[in-house]
């Protein structure tokens, strides 16, 4: 089974002897190459070969061989140029031992050809990363793996890390990716960017992928350094990735908008004991300021694009919320009338939950309730943001009873002990209506 | 099957005077909210191993002591068998246990009737 490429070389990092000037050199040399140009150089050789495994096997290759050649010789000029020379023929010798698939073979004498030409004149490849991430998010591919795919190929997180953020079995994770690279080696799935009439489709399950990273970084509790706290920064690293790739996309703005506008609060969302702290009850003062102006950018390159989107309206609502920094209140009107337009084009249960709570925040808890009421049973059993919500509004409505009834459904459906703890203390504060 | 497993003070927990009626408070929640979501089959919260009796029989003569168990860290304080359409699944509720916040919550499949490794009862 191949081991990621990153990951060998941080147990090789953690193995090597510090002291040497070179091998620190190296080391960081490397790391930064894997920082910048994993996700590059694995997909400019597969897009060209068809083969991620094969291709990320050639660069781990081509990374031990650094690791062996740069403290003697020094670090190349332009490391990237250096290792994707060596992963390619490093491909090429592999191909040659067996040659059992003659597609990859066809496309070897191509890129011996460009990597030639690039290793002596050019200083940059071509950026094939967008390739890479529609492949990812193919329809072919399982849904659960499209997003650990998008974080082991392009980002070169490795297996164990994506496991644990995924709540997952280390093995069965990577039981899961080598399946889905398997599957875009054996069915060809092509290495291109969707035609028009695709675009749109294809594009929200690559921005579905890379927000299903966030949200599970942003469930997180209050240890950012945590694997969930860091798949949060690494959905971001994806999100800009995605806005450089495709800086006409709207909805790529919006995504990456709704992520820095979450990330903005990450630290006023628990108290320095650890305690879960509600948006309402944040200090603004916490919010980070640079965040919040870099999503506004990208909300307003994204409406200067003029097509709305699920992405940039839920992004409009953290605006929103964010305004209360300058303000010091919340325009719920504004929230409720968002959602409304949010629940008309994605009607997921946590667009209804939040268009309910905005509607009874606007002023008109029966309406929101009814709301509530109206979202069918089989979505709700085990949603807990519903059943807070819920409780919520209840509370508001003087329902002490109801209102702790569905404060403790919420309480036994959180997986967050901080969040647990809070909802605990939302009981007391129905229980003394 | 979910199994909750726990260390003495794990099991203090339950009864001390100011953990306890928090623990149970949010414990109960996830017991009915895990009820609610109509996922569980059976399930049991288990006495102190002191409570317990250990049973042998060696040789056609049985014995039995008291628990705990040889010194055991860790003992069975109760399991909730739930039926759900994947391990992904199973480990998610286990998640959300708030036993699972200090102590360990065990996740294992059930081997399904009939398994040819059951013992067979003879005709």
């Amino acid at each position: 089974m191949p081991v990621p490429a990153a990951a060998q070389i941080r147990t090789i990092q953690a193995k090597g002897d510090s002291s040497s000037m070179n091998e620190s050199a190296t080391h960081s040399a490397i790391e930064t190459v894997i920082r910048q140009s994993y996700g590059q150089i694995v997909a400019y050789l597969a897009a060209r070969s068809g083969d991620v495994a094969g291709a990320e096997d050639a660069l781990s290759d081509a990374f031990m061989g650094a690791l062996r050649r740069w403290p003697v010789d020094g670090v190349p000029d332009k490391p990237e140029a250096w290792l994707l020379r060596a992963a390619r023929n490093r491909l090429i010798d592999s191909a040659r031992h067996d040659r059992v698939r003659l597609r990859s073979s066809e496309h070897l004498q191509q890129i011996t050809e460009e990597a030639q030409t690039m290793a002596t004149t050019i200083d940059s490849f071509p950026d094939e990363r967008l390739k890479l991430l529609f492949v990812c998010a193919h329809p072919a591919i399982d849904v659960a793996a499209r997003t650990p795919l998008m974080l082991q190929t392009v980002l070169g997180i490795d297996a164990a890390r994506i496991a644990s953020a995924f709540l997952v079995a280390p093995k069965a994770m990577s039981q899961r990716l080598v399946r889905a690279k398997t599957k875009i080696r054996d069915a060809t799935i092509p290495f291109r960017v969707p035609e028009p009439q695709e675009w749109s489709e294809r594009l929200a399950f690559v921005l579905d992928a890379i927000y299903a990273a966030y949200t599970t970084g942003w469930e997180s509790g209050p240890d950012s350094s945590s694997t969930h706290g860091a798949l949060a920064e690494e959905a971001i690293v994806l999100g800009r990735v995605l806005v450089k790739l495709m800086p006409a996309e709207p909805e790529a703005h919006g995504l990456l908008a709704l992520m820095l506008h979450c990330q903005a609060r990450r630290e006023a969302r628990h108290s320095c004991d650890g305690r879960f702290i509600s948006l309402d009850r944040q200090d603004t003062n916490q919010w980070s300021r640079p965040l919040m102006d870099e999503a506004e950018q990208h909300l307003h390159v994204a409406s200067d694009l003029n097509r709305l989107g699920r992405f940039q309206l839920e992004a409009a609502i953290q605006s929103v919320h964010a305004r209360r920094a300058v303000t010091g209140e919340t325009d719920w009107q504004a929230i409720a009338l968002l959602y409304e337009g949010l629940a008309r084009i994605a009607p997921g249960i946590g667009s209804l939950v939040g268009r309910a709570v905005a509607l009874a925040q606007a002023g008109d808890p029966v309406t929101g309730l009814t709301a509530l009421d109206d979202i069918s049973s089989d979505r709700i059993a085990s949603y807990q943001p519903y059943w807070a919500a819920r409780a919520h509004l209840l509370h508001l409505l003087g329902k002490s009873s109801d209102a702790i009834e569905a404060w403790q459904r919420a309480v036994g459906l959180t997986d967050d002990p901080a969040l647990r703890q809070y909802l605990m203390g939302r009981i007391g504060e129905s229980a003394s209506l | 099957m979910l199994i909750f497993h726990g260390s003495k003070a794990d099991f203090d927990r339950r009864t001390d005077p100011k953990k306890g009626p928090i623990f149970w408070g949010e414990f109960m929640a996830y017991v009915h909210a895990i009820q609610k979501a109509g996922v569980v089959v059976a399930g049991a919260g288990l006495e102190i191993p002191e409570n317990g009796k250990i049973v042998r029989v060696r040789d056609g003569s049985s014995q039995v002591q008291d628990g705990p168990y040889a010194e055991t860290k860790e003992s069975l304080a109760g399991f909730l068998l739930i039926e759900v359409p994947s391990l992904e699944e199973a480990l998610a509720w286990a998640k959300k246990s708030p036993w699972a916040t200090h102590a360990t919550v065990e996740v294992r499949g059930v081997l399904p009737p009939g398994d040819a490794r059951a013992p067979i009862l003879p005709a």
